[in-house]
């Protein structure tokens, strides 16, 4: 143990403690703007500088661990005028149109700069212009320079995390900014659109194209019908920036949100995902049994910022991608056909929109082969979570008082197996209940795979397990976060791992841990937290099984025949050849 | 009223003085990969600060010029703005009154039309071309990429025995590159901003000098079964040798000497590199486990394509030993040598007897300073180097050249030589010359010199040793390899196109370069031969490295080196230079800012801790 002493407090940590978690561990807090444990620790902002007796210069307390018998002050006339000149000069080449930023009221600088009591700027406003400031308005990923701090969060995320290295510290002297690394532009770059940047910038520079407007035209529009669907993961955070816990406020309430904002019909995703379970887990006993995984595993294809990076970084393997699509683009076919005849309005007036934890899916509804009537794309608009938030607060909706509401009939009935696609391994254990029974004939108890949940990476990046489904092993995996799934894809390589079924999410922690699920601005991971409570959600859940969703085998008995029937394979299966990255 | 006074400079002038030396020290420890327009920005506005204002171009156009290059900066300005840009320099070339203005305008000229690429893609992407590869100035510069902060926190925390495993990461070479490295690390040491480079190199040496001999490598990769033929036993035949044999690969090192060294035991005098040194770089490579065939001759004792079929893959890397002709008459004349013949002699123990002889050496290079101590060295009466350019033109290191003078050599500076006089013998009698004056700047950025209106100069000798150049003995391997004005032609990942798997590297395909160079080359072959054999090993250590100090030591002067005395240097080949002391090597190693700590390297580039 080392002890020390800060701001007159007699600390006692363990050696290799930051000077700023020793701080912490007695109530001392030193603000900060760049530091983001493990992933960004290179004290880039000064504001969480601290006097240390003894030491010439003011010392960064994120990156500098604590010695034996030091004596330090993080509130003295000198780091007191250093941190506020930092933020002063950081004020100076920020857009501090405050009131009109997605991040106002989340914003890290915004917090700091209060907290600091700083009113008014002596340096002269210095902002991006000309060719630098420029960023396309159409792809989903949107970036404004003029409010970019370079805490270099991004360029860490996307370098340590994902692996794809999309940003890069580019120009020079106070020119310098990040911008997308190779000299390329953002369209031109192999970006998955995981938005992890996003969900770890502490300023409003990285957010989602804003569609909140056109959701908003839409739901006021006399000649159509909105069809809303919202994904599992959603409601497990959907209310965090609005006052209430992760899991306090429910996805009835999300109803009932909606509706007042508008909405005609308010389905669960959670129902095209008992669907993709019965595409995909057939697709997995054929391919298994026709000898097609005996060399390379098939993967899953849900996660849309898992396909662009496959594509991308390794197009060859794309051929072991399930051909199911995703849940959302399942929705968006049944919701055209075969829910438009049910409910007896024709296609085209259907405006079908999604909610969802995730900033690829806004890429994955354009997507050629996404368009399964001539009525326009089966999901017309997505909106992430952080979107609907915005449209709840606009619409000054009290979350703390919204009723709970059903979802819309036909397409209400999800199933817990569905509900948990939302969290890191769900998509697994899910199709391998149901795989169990196809084999088998019977369920398996429903905890029989939990083994694949958990976020702890494992040894090499993923996890692992062998299950025997009607005496075939069935050799899984299951990885979270790009970089660890690079590894995999390189342990596949060079054939030092083999798999039959391998679950693939871009984000860390899966939908939980979206890239379009809410930033509140304090840096908790909470993906874990959110993850839980689809579990909780499960296991609560009456209907366990996706292969016994009432609506599932309704829509196989009325429209599709059974799982990959010639119908089924033309509007739940797509051709993830008809694009290219970048796209 | 006096007539006349004495001019004091004022406080402000003194301390504008200063300045400008700070100026200076803070463009000589410029890291690579600044934006260049942003730099020429940068040099403008000095230019256009010394302007006194007379003249229209300058006072204004130099003023221009700088809105100019601040909107392709700013990405506000248009293609024709460049030529906007272009013009108004070579205006202001041409018509401003004194080089206050024209210089400023033909620097700016310069950059507008040397990285015109960079200004279009400034105005049309509002991006710069170039960036940061690695932050960390020493390893940047150091083509083996060797971790200097981290052996240096390592020097200074007492633990030279892991300063050297560090280095050998990198660098199979370290006690080597301790004693005759180049050290381009040091060029643009940060510290320079602070006061002066840090002394890496004699760190290194201390480190080395102060490890324990008995270390031993790290184990050897699972054996692949692969078998790996190096041509060549000098530094970066054996450095690729050694990270083969770490990665699993069976190697046999083939070399014409009877021993191994290449260059380095047979180019390099003992008084700068002692032979025990080498010796134990060269045993602790070779006990991975590496097989060597000394006194072999690929080419001549054995035909390359016999290599070429029963190997997987062959390193070439046959340095670059034969001497270059000055093509004069008499140059045939008995006492006449090169000299990498007389180095090599040395290198074989058979020195020549210089007793009483008045040698000549021909060149300006290290070679000709290590051909000129030698014979200082060997008993000759006088020394003489001749050279056709001035002093501060020689490409040998300054230390080399005080050196030598130091020794008792003299040197001859602005003098070509045009013929050998031999006696009736056929025996040297004396060197002709012709003397020059140096000229107008040449292609090459440096004066060239011509012949000035004197008349030719007679340098009575018994020997003439001619140290302008080696040339690659490629012949050989001219059926294997294209070869092009004496370099083997190999790919920048070392692979020599058209062949099934043969790789080349250091002098052999550079033309004679430096140790460090060759070694930076033997790692990217072992990498690259590694890859193509179809594996991935990886290259690492487990030495950890000691934190940052958090306050860097104030301006503090740089330890150099000392030297023996000179007297006690003639007529043995005994280490001129002495290593640091304890004290010394503390002080100095307090002097590195750990720039893979502080600044861009806790971001990104700080560390390669594995390749």
């Amino acid at each position: 143990m080392v002890k020390l002493t800060i701001n007159d407090t007699p600390v006692s940590v363990r050696s290799g403690t930051t000077i700023l978690e020793a701080a912490a561990s007695v109530g001392i807090e030193i603000p900060n703007l760049c530091y983001l444990k493990d992933v960004n620790e290179i004290s880039a902002c000064r504001v969480c500088c601290v006097e240390i007796e003894g030491e010439g210069k003011l010392v960064p307390s994120c990156n500098n661990v604590v010695r034996d018998g030091m004596v330090i002050h993080t509130n003295s006339p000198r780091v007191r005028e250093a941190r506020r000149t930092n933020v002063e000069l950081l004020l100076s080449q920020h857009d501090v149109s405050c009131a009109a930023c997605v991040r106002s009221g989340t914003c890290q600088l915004q917090k700091v700069a209060t907290d600091l009591g700083v009113l008014k700027v002596p340096y002269p406003l210095h902002l991006v212009q000309g060719k630098k400031a420029y960023w396309t308005h159409t792809f989903p990923l949107y970036r404004d320079a003029n409010k970019c701090i370079k805490c270099m969060r991004c360029v860490q995320i996307c370098d340590k995390v994902q692996s794809l290295s999309i940003w890069d510290v580019s120009g020079s002297g106070s020119r310098t900014t990040i911008d997308v690394s190779g000299n390329r532009f953002i369209k031109e770059s192999d970006c998955a659109l995981c938005g992890q940047c996003i969900t770890h910038c502490p300023t409003g520079a990285l957010s989602e194209r804003d569609d909140t407007a056109q959701a908003f035209s839409a739901l006021a529009h006399p000649d159509k019908v909105t069809v809303i669907q919202i994904a599992p993961a959603v409601r497990a955070a959907w209310a965090e920036t609005l006052g209430m816990d992760t899991g306090k406020a429910t996805a009835g309430q999300m109803v009932s949100a909606l509706r007042k904002m508008g909405a005609d019909y308010v389905f669960d995703t959670t129902f095209s995902a008992d669907l993709t379970i019965m595409e995909e887990g057939n697709e997995l006993l054929h391919r298994l049994r026709a000898g097609d995984l005996a060399e390379k595993p098939m993967f899953t294809s849900c996660c849309p910022g898992w396909i662009r990076f496959l594509k991308s970084q390794y197009p060859e393997w794309t051929k072991r991608l399930s051909t199911a699509k995703s849940p959302q683009q399942m929705f968006g076919a049944v919701a055209k056909t075969w829910l438009a005849d049910r409910i007896g309005v024709p296609p085209e007036k259907i405006f079908s929109v999604s909610i969802m934890p995730c900033v690829a899916k806004k890429a994955e509804c354009e997507l050629p082969g996404m368009q399964s009537t001539a009525a326009g794309p089966d999901v017309d608009l997505v909106l992430t979570t952080r979107e609907l938030v915005r449209m709840v607060r606009a619409e000054n909706l009290d979350v703390h008082t919204l009723p709970e509401a059903a979802f819309d009939t036909p397409l209400d009935a999800g199933s817990g197996a569905g509900v948990i696609f939302g969290a890191t391994g769900g998509v697994m254990e899910a199709a391998l209940r149901s795989a169990y029974y196809l084999t088998t004939g019977s369920n398996p108890p429903a905890y029989a795979f939990h083994v694949v949940r958990g976020y702890d990476a494992g040894r090499h990046g993923w996890r692992e397990a062998t299950f025997e489904l009607a005496g075939i092993p069935i050799r899984c995996a299951v990885v979270n976060g790009l970089g660890n799934a690079r590894r995999l894809l390189q342990a596949l390589e060079r054939g030092d791992v083999k798999y039959e079924f391998v679950e693939v999410m871009a984000c860390p922690g899966g939908c939980a841990g979206g890239g379009g699920q809410p930033v509140d601005g304090s840096d908790r991971e909470l993906a874990t937290l959110r993850g839980d409570v689809l579990h909780n959600l499960d296991a609560a859940a009456e209907m366990r099984f996706s292969h016994e969703n009432p609506v599932v085998l309704e829509l196989y008995q009325e429209f599709l025949g059974e799982p990959c029937s010639e119908k089924a394979e033309q509007l739940l299966h797509t051709d993830h050849f008809a694009w290219n990255m970048p796209n | 009223m006096s007539r006349l006074s004495i001019e004091v400079p004022g406080r402000a002038q003194t301390v504008v003085e200063e300045l400008y030396r700070d100026v200076e020290r803070r463009i000589s420890a410029s890291p690579p990969g600044i934006c260049p327009v942003d730099i020429s920005l940068s040099f403008l506005h000095l230019c256009h600060a010394q302007t006194c204002g007379k003249c229209v171009p300058c006072r204004i156009g130099l003023g221009q010029l700088t809105t100019l290059l601040e909107s392709v900066l700013d990405s506000t300005a248009t293609l024709g703005t460049i030529d906007l840009i272009e013009k108004t320099a070579r205006v202001i070339l041409d018509t401003a009154d004194c080089a206050i203005g024209y210089e400023a305008a033909r620097m700016v000229l310069m950059g507008v039309q040397g990285f015109r690429d960079d200004y279009v893609s400034h105005v049309e992407r509002g991006r710069c071309l170039f960036g940061l590869d690695q932050p960390v100035p020493c390893v940047a510069l150091c083509p083996a990429g060797v971790d200097i902060p981290g052996y240096i926190a390592l020097v200074r925390a007492g633990r030279c025995d892991d300063a050297v495993r560090l280095i050998r990461k990198d660098n199979p070479f370290p006690a080597v590159c301790g004693y005759v490295c180049e050290h381009p690390c040091e060029a643009r040491c940060r510290r320079r901003m602070v006061d002066d480079a840090v002394n890496i190199c004699g760190i290194k040496r201390y480190a080395c000098d102060h490890a324990s001999k008995d270390a031993a490598p790290p184990p050897c990769a699972p054996p692949t079964g692969k078998r790996v033929a190096i041509v060549g036993g000098g530094p970066g035949g054996l450095s690729a040798a050694y990270f083969l044999a770490l990665m699993g690969h069976e190697i046999e090192v083939y070399d014409q000497r009877p021993q191994l060294g290449g260059m380095l035991r047979y180019g390099i005098p003992d008084y700068r590199l002692p032979r025990e040194r080498l010796d134990a770089d060269i045993d602790f490579i070779l006990s991975t486990g590496i097989k060597v065939q000394t006194g072999v001759s690929i080419g001549r004792d054995i035909p390359f394509s016999e290599i070429e079929e029963q190997y997987d893959a062959v390193y070439l890397a046959i340095g670059a030993h034969n001497d270059r002709k000055l093509g004069i008459e008499g140059e045939d004349s008995a006492g006449v040598y090169s000299a990498v013949q007389i180095l090599r002699d040395i290198g074989e123990g058979n020195a020549p007897d210089l007793t009483g002889k008045r040698v000549c050496v021909i060149g300006g290079g290290n070679v000709s300073m290590d051909a000129t101590r030698s014979a200082v060295r060997l008993g000759a009466e006088s020394v003489t180097c001749v050279y056709r350019r001035r002093m501060a033109d020689m490409t040998a290191l300054a230390e080399e050249i005080e050196e030598a003078a130091g020794e008792g050599a003299q040197l001859l500076f602005l003098q070509a030589p045009v013929r050998v006089e031999a006696d009736a013998s056929g025996q040297v009698a004396a060197l002709w010359t012709r003397p020059q004056m140096i000229g107008p700047y040449g292609t090459d950025g440096r004066p060239k010199p011509r012949s000035a209106d004197a008349p030719e100069f007679r340098i009575p000798c018994d020997v003439v040793i001619v140290a302008i150049g080696q040339e690659i003995d490629a012949q050989p391997f001219e059926q294997v390899a294209p070869v092009v004005r004496g370099k083997i032609q190999a790919a920048a990942d070392a692979f020599v196109p058209n062949t099934p798997h043969v790789f080349a590297g250091g002098d052999a395909v550079t033309g004679p370069a430096t140790v460090i160079r060759a070694v930076a080359a033997g790692k990217v072959a072992a990498a690259n031969i590694d890859a193509h054999l179809g594996y991935h090993h990886i290259i690492t250590t487990d030495v950890d490295i000691p934190p940052a100090h958090l306050t860097n030591t104030p301006a503090c002067g740089r330890v150099e080196l000392k030297t023996r005395p000179l007297a006690e240097c003639k007529g043995n080949f005994e280490p001129v230079k002495c290593g640091m002391t304890e004290e010394e090597a503390q002080q100095e190693t307090s002097r590195c800012l750990r720039c893979d700590h502080f600044g861009y390297g806790i971001f990104k580039g700080g560390r390669t801790s594995t390749w």
